[in-house]
């Protein structure tokens, strides 16, 4: 409909934006392929040789465990940061006032992201906030250790990523008909029974999409565990910063980006399959639903809704 | 996003009532997120509290403004850097909303050959972790071997901040009338005359929001700038960073109790800047 006897002028327009990204995205990112599977230079950089051994090194024991650890992480840290978004999201959702609850969420949010972080680091340090406060009250004589460790590391994920997840599960949970929870009342299923068997699967899209947002950038955190993290807490993305500036092996660097990015792809891929799958089975099932409401209500058409779950994740236009 | 995210939301009369009705007694929905907001909002609390302690150490002694009187009159490094993130944050910016703006015009009105491509490259950078983009522009950088300095930490900011304005320039094209686009054509306007009157302003709202959320990512970002920077060109986020590391002084506090209150008022305005041009 959009060409008709008009000239065609879509390169004219999004060119600049393709050699933008080519040059400074695609490029970048092929050089890093390409060096994952070279040699290592003596002093830095690489020697164009094929070789595996960025990729060997990486099932060595020290990387293996960093690797595990990384994903341990990430996995507790994301399910926290779930379980705690989806009633806050819930309750955001049947509040009268979502613009103010909205804005309470999202203002800690504007804050500088080393900021943030330094505030924990001045609340869990040795002399800091939490201390000074146990010691006021006589719990304990010097200090106890909060910082440094693992369990600081996930607390401070969660705190950063928690509007990730609570945003998308508001948006969603907002949009789900709760007159269906109370059929499911009627109908005789409690009140945890009607949310975990009539809500949750109507929100899967919310809460997928929530895994993968807070997932995905915990995965790659960097600062965080470098800055509250112990050595015994390194994440993969500290590992990639010392390989780079420290000990120069930019070949390994490069082999644990690649993997980085490998679970990055597979995470969206997932989600999108999951999505699709969710899509159909849902629409089937509210079909069958809607019918048998219509038929007991006597033709109510609210229920059941139209709000389809989306099987669409790419963020692009999908109209053309 | 999908539809289920951003879809309309349900309107009826009974699900209206069902939200009213799961909205009345105490819930633990709502104690869970008393606590959320608590937890959000005690480092913030936090900071500001040791903001005004007049000790340098953590335990509280006496109100003082001395470390604010520090911040405006005693740290020109911290300022040099301050202006280093604004130049970056502005130049990047002005870059990314013109090229995004244009890329999003293309890719939502005409049909070519490597639209494909340019949907996926638009859309990669926003969910590949930043530590990939960053380690990668360095080892671009390296390779061709530019100078790391603010003109490569501005190359690297375009490029995360592209993607966050073309999908909200999108967006707006998304809700666009076609039908208007042929009027002006059937009226006589050109290419330009229609870009330059039409869908430019119709666009408007769409622009500005993305070009300041590309300056706020800017001044914010912290792990991408950190590999591409070079010796003197320390940005905000950057210098923070080093009182962290090395040696914290308290004009850290001020300093982010400064930077909340200015995030606050920017956004309050930009809010309220928006309204009145859609109300325009």
């Amino acid at each position: 409909m959009k060409d008709g006897a008009r000239r065609n002028y879509g390169v004219l327009y999004a060119g600049p934006t393709a050699l933008w990204f080519t040059l400074f995205f695609a490029a970048p990112l092929g050089i890093i392929v390409l060096y994952s599977f070279l040699k290592k230079g003596l002093y830095g950089g690489v020697e164009y040789v094929f070789s595996l051994e960025a990729y060997q090194a990486l099932i060595n024991p020290t990387f293996a465990a960093i690797t595990i650890r990384t994903v341990i992480t990430s996995f507790f840290a994301t399910l926290i940061t779930i379980c705690i978004a989806l009633p806050c999201g819930y309750f955001m959702a049947k509040s009268k006032n979502q613009t103010t609850l909205l804005l309470l969420v999202i203002i800690p949010f504007w804050t500088n992201f080393l900021i943030r972080v330094y505030a924990w680091i001045a609340i869990l340090g040795n002399n800091g906030f939490l201390n000074e406060f146990l010691r006021k009250i006589g719990f304990v004589k010097d200090y106890m250790q909060f910082l440094y460790n693992q369990e600081a590391v996930i607390l401070v994920l969660v705190y950063m990523y928690l509007p990730y997840a609570i945003l998308p599960l508001f948006s969603t949970i907002d949009k789900f008909d709760f007159s269906l929870l109370e059929a499911a009342r009627d109908l005789g299923a409690t009140k945890l029974g009607a949310i975990t068997k009539v809500m949750l699967p109507n929100i899967k899209a919310g809460i997928y999409a929530a895994v993968l947002f807070t997932f995905i950038p915990i995965f790659g955190a960097y600062a965080v565990p470098l800055l509250v993290g112990g050595k015994d807490s390194y994440m993969l993305g500290n590992v990639i910063a010392d390989q780079l500036t420290k000990t120069r092996n930019w070949p390994l660097a490069s082999a644990i980006s690649m993997v980085i990015t490998a679970v990055t792809t597979l995470g969206v891929l997932i989600m999108m399959f999951l999505n699709k799958r969710d899509a159909n089975r849902a629409a089937e099932e509210r079909r069958a639903f809607a019918d048998a409401a219509n038929a007991s209500l006597g033709g109510d058409a609210s229920l059941g809704g139209d709000a389809s779950i989306g099987s669409d994740v790419s963020m692009g236009d999908n109209k053309s | 996003m999908s539809n289920a995210i951003w879809g309309p939301k349900p309107t009826s009369a009974a699900a209206r009532h069902a939200r009213q009705a799961y909205r009345r007694k105490f819930s633990f929905s709502q104690t869970v997120f008393i606590a959320t907001i608590a937890f959000l909002f005690l480092p913030l609390f936090v900071l500001i509290v040791y903001s005004f302690n007049e000790s340098k150490a953590t335990e509280w002694t006496r109100f003082s403004l001395v470390w604010y009187e520090k911040l405006f009159f005693g740290s020109k490094d911290l300022w040099r850097a301050f202006t280093n993130s604004a130049i970056v944050a502005f130049a990047s910016a002005a870059t990314a909303t013109v090229i995004g703006t244009l890329g999003a015009i293309g890719v939502n009105w005409y049909k070519f050959k490597f639209k494909p491509y340019v949907q996926a490259v638009t859309f990669l950078p926003m969910i590949l972790p930043e530590i990939i983009i960053g380690v990668s522009l360095l080892i671009f950088f390296a390779g061709i071997k530019m100078r790391l300095g603010l003109v490569t930490i501005y190359i690297a900011h375009t490029t995360f901040n592209l993607p966050f304005v073309y999908l909200m320039v999108m967006a707006r094209l998304d809700e666009f009338d076609y039908s208007i686009i042929e009027a002006a054509r059937d009226l006589g306007a050109n290419e330009i005359q229609t870009l330059t009157r039409i869908i430019l302003p119709a666009c408007m709202p769409g622009i500005i929001s993305g070009f300041l959320t590309a300056v706020t990512l800017s001044l914010e970002d912290f792990v991408i700038t950190f590999f591409v920077s070079g010796p003197g060109s320390t940005t905000l986020p950057l210098y923070v960073y080093s009182m962290i590391r090395f040696g914290v002084s308290p004009v850290i506090n001020s300093l982010s109790v400064v930077m909340i209150l200015g995030t606050v008022v920017l956004t309050f305005s930009l809010r309220n800047f928006l309204k009145f041009i859609a109300a325009k």
